[in-house]
């Protein structure tokens, strides 16, 4: 593997507070040299980064693949590229698959069709109940000596306060997160979209805020008894937030998600039946997106994740309470912060590639996530400025479900690199600006 | 100022109040074509509407299929059961084979809110909603202040009170954006538990006793209490609904003026409405049912591009206001 030297970007890496333009230079996999200006190798590839930001590579750390079972809808190798093209060196993959990855067997396939993509890393998550029935524990020792490196019956909430518990208690030994999906199946049954002055006039069964927030208080009053890791998924309300303040006051370990889309849209999207805005948890209101937005700012919430979530065009084209919850968002994510928080809500580039690609790694003990060197060369180059209209034709993904199709964004990935090889690269000048992909 | 409709009817929110006045103004000649022996004009002859109801309905089908027939349209009914839909076809399939027929329009019933509008996305056909799951039902709304309307002349000011379950109610829905766009004071009242949460966004009085509806009301509209509400469990009973909110004759003696009683049937007598106020002196219920087929054919007149000045014309026997549009 030749070294590669990325020229004259500004590397943000807020792991070493480092915030400056410099050259980076990655040999046998790892970070050979960063900061000033490196004269390479002879034998290196050089990259200019002019104008562009090179970063940790970014983690996602809950998105759906798909594989086993939907194939059709999006594989490991295709969630793997799309994930590349977005800039994510890193994807946790929800174990919501058919069957569901709840025993090592399941895990280690994924790892190895991961191996196999050799695009973005794919790190299985694995269920928190067998079947994700809610009700027998599934065997997280052996499920994380296959790989994974969480667990969750994401899609589904764990109802059950006392398999909460006992999956928080039992998850100690192998420290690893319980991660989950909050939502007070009672109160949000049958529910299409947020509860409020929305539903009400689109005579859409809504599902409120409480839903969700009954579960967070539950979740960090578990955490707090059991001294568990709970890592609250996709963050939707305001009220959630102030929860999440109040348990982490207490040093409870709580941490917790928020996706792109509930940092930019609200319930208004769903006006006209537009199934595209469909997702659980629902789009909510304007005062939850600032919320959010502020707890993302000051490290309440403490990472940004997509919950990619694809579906076969024609399961969205119907009745909006018939259509399945969920949107595509590896390859929208960066330019959806880009363009809200940072463009709009005055986040910086730093605080943004700590959510994206910091963060991740230190909760969930990934590999990643910093440029010192030595590291793992796990590196994004991204434009902070490109403009680009969403066009999901393009979308490496097989998902075209985006709210965003036809929105003009701002910021894009150019160059991802994993374990010190190109994976993706927007154009031949590695510089972001031409159309033509490198496929994986 | 609109004085035209766009190429559907989906709903009552979107609509003007000069667009809704239009519409009940195109009714009011209308109404004197069924008092006819022979009940029938020519003005949509050569027109092909379908009649797609996924959802049982019997008078609002009725309804529909008198307006197209007096207005000499060809009609095809669609019900669920020996059709297509049934054997699990999509509605964008429906949609598409629909088209493919070249049909003028479509009147659609279905369960799903915003069925009408997905259709009306998809299709060139003209798109009358007949009732969207707990969305909206704008020629009931619209059929409803006409009734009103006969009685009150202009509802600028009028108090009116729904009563019922709001929360599931595309029949409340659109009266509240039709009476509202009028000038019209709307109230509601019901159990809590069968009103949305965000009811106080609506821009109405809220009235959590019925006593104090029929206080301040001049007209009430009684909805049909669906039998499902208590099995979900939204309310305990039929019995205490009707001791607690039931309309009832006692009540309505305690009012300080008559009240006009308004129900979109069909009724369950003795549960929201005793059956001496049904058909007692101040029910107009009757009535909406013969101003449903006015209102319908309106709908479709004005849809198939007819002028409301030639509404009159049109029931003289021309087809002037087809001829307009070609």
């Amino acid at each position: 593997m030749k070294p590669l030297l990325l020229k004259g970007g500004k590397l943000v890496d807020p792991s070493q507070n480092l915030n400056t333009v410099g050259d980076l230079l990655i040999a046998d996999g790892k970070i050979a040299g960063i900061g000033g200006s490196i004269a390479g190798p002879e034998d290196a590839e050089v990259v200019d980064c002019d104008g562009l930001i090179v970063s940790p590579g970014f983690i996602d750390v809950h998105c759906h693949l798909r594989e086993p079972g939907r194939e059709d809808v999006e594989t490991i190798a295709t969630g793997a590229r799309a994930a590349a093209a977005g800039g994510f060196t890193a994807v946790c993959a929800m174990p919501n698959t058919d069957p569901v990855t709840d025993n090592q067997a399941a895990v280690g396939f994924i790892v190895r069709q991961a191996q196999r993509a050799a695009a973005a890393r794919v790190y299985p998550i694995g269920a928190i109940s067998v079947g994700q029935n809610g009700e027998a524990l599934a065997e997280f020792g052996e499920m994380v000596g296959a790989g994974a490196v969480a667990v969750s019956d994401d899609g589904r909430p764990v109802a059950s306060a006392q398999l909460m518990r006992t999956a928080l208690e039992y998850a100690r030994t192998f420290k690893i997160p319980v991660i989950d999906h909050c939502e007070e199946p009672t109160l949000s049954a049958g529910g299409a979209m947020n509860e409020g002055i929305v539903s009400a006039q689109l005579g859409l069964k809504g599902i409120p805020a409480e839903a969700e927030e009954i579960m967070v208080i539950r979740d960090i009053l578990l955490a707090r008894l059991t001294g568990g890791h709970v890592h609250l998924a996709h963050m939707s309300t305001k009220g959630s937030v102030e929860l999440i303040r109040w348990g982490k006051d207490r040093g409870i370990r709580v941490t917790a998600e928020v996706c792109p889309h509930h940092l930019s849209l609200t319930e208004e999207s769903v006006r006209g039946y537009e199934t595209n805005a469909k997702m659980n948890p629902p789009l909510r209101t304007a005062k939850d997106v600032e919320a959010l937005r502020e707890a993302v700012k000051d490290g309440t919430i403490d990472l940004i994740a997509t919950d990619h979530a694809p579906h076969h065009y024609d399961e969205k084209e119907r009745e909006f309470a018939d259509a399945p919850n969920g949107i595509v968002g590896l390859e929208t994510a960066l330019a959806v912060v880009v363009t809200n928080l940072v463009e709009k809500g005055g986040l910086s580039f730093s605080d943004l590639v700590d959510r994206m690609a910091c963060s991740p790694a230190r909760l969930f003990n990934l590999p990643g996530g910093s440029l010192k060197r030595g590291a793992i060369a796990d590196v994004t180059v991204f434009d902070p400025s490109e403009r680009w209209k969403v066009d999901p034709s393009k979308f490496l993904s097989k998902g075209r479900n985006s709210p965003y199709t036809g929105m003009t964004l701002v910021g894009r990935a150019a160059c991802t690199i994993v374990a010190g090889s190109v994976v993706y690269r927007s154009g031949n000048s590695g510089r972001g600006r031409e159309t033509k992909r490198a496929r994986g | 100022m609109t004085r035209t409709l766009g190429k559907d009817l989906l709903d009552l929110e979107s609509l003007t109040g000069d667009q809704i006045r239009l519409i009940l103004d195109t009714a009011e000649p209308f109404k004197e074509i069924s008092e006819r022996a022979i009940k029938k004009v020519p003005a949509l002859r050569g027109s092909t509407i379908v009649n797609l109801f996924f959802e049982n309905s019997t008078r609002t089908r009725i309804s529909f299929e008198f307006a197209e027939k007096r207005l000499s349209a060809d009609t095809v009914n669609v019900s669920t059961s020996g059709s297509s839909v049934s054997k699990g076809e999509t509605l964008v399939d429906t949609a598409r084979n629909l088209e493919a027929m070249r049909i003028d329009m479509v009147v659609i019933r279905h369960s799903a809110s915003g069925a009408a509008h997905f259709l009306a996305n998809r299709i060139q056909s003209n798109v009358i909603n007949a009732g969207d799951g707990t969305h909206e039902h704008p020629t009931q709304g619209l059929l409803d202040i006409l009734t009103l309307r006969d009685r009150f002349g202009d509802l600028k000011g009028r108090r009116i009170c729904i009563c019922g379950d709001i929360l599931h109610s595309r029949v409340a829905r659109s009266n509240i954006w039709g009476l509202t766009k009028l000038g019209a004071e709307v109230a509601v009242c019901g159990p809590r538990s069968l009103l949305p949460n965000a009811i106080d966004q609506f821009g109405v009085r809220i009235f959590d006793r019925v006593e104090e509806a029929i206080e301040w009301a001049e007209a009430l509209n009684v909805l049909r209490l669906q039998f499902e509400r208590m099995t979900a469990g939204y309310i305990p009973s039929a019995r205490e609904y009707n001791r607690v909110f039931g309309i009832t004759s006692e009540r309505l003696e305690r009012a300080p003026r008559d009240i006009l009683i308004l129900h979109p049937g069909p009724m369950n007598r003795g549960v929201e409405i005793d059956s001496d106020v049904a058909d007692g002196p101040h029910s107009v219920i009757l009535d909406q049912v013969t101003n449903g087929v006015a209102i319908r054919m309106a709908v479709l007149y004005l849809l198939a591009g007819g002028k409301p000045e030639l509404a009159e014309a049109a029931k003289g026997g021309s087809s002037r206001g087809r001829e307009e549009r070609e």
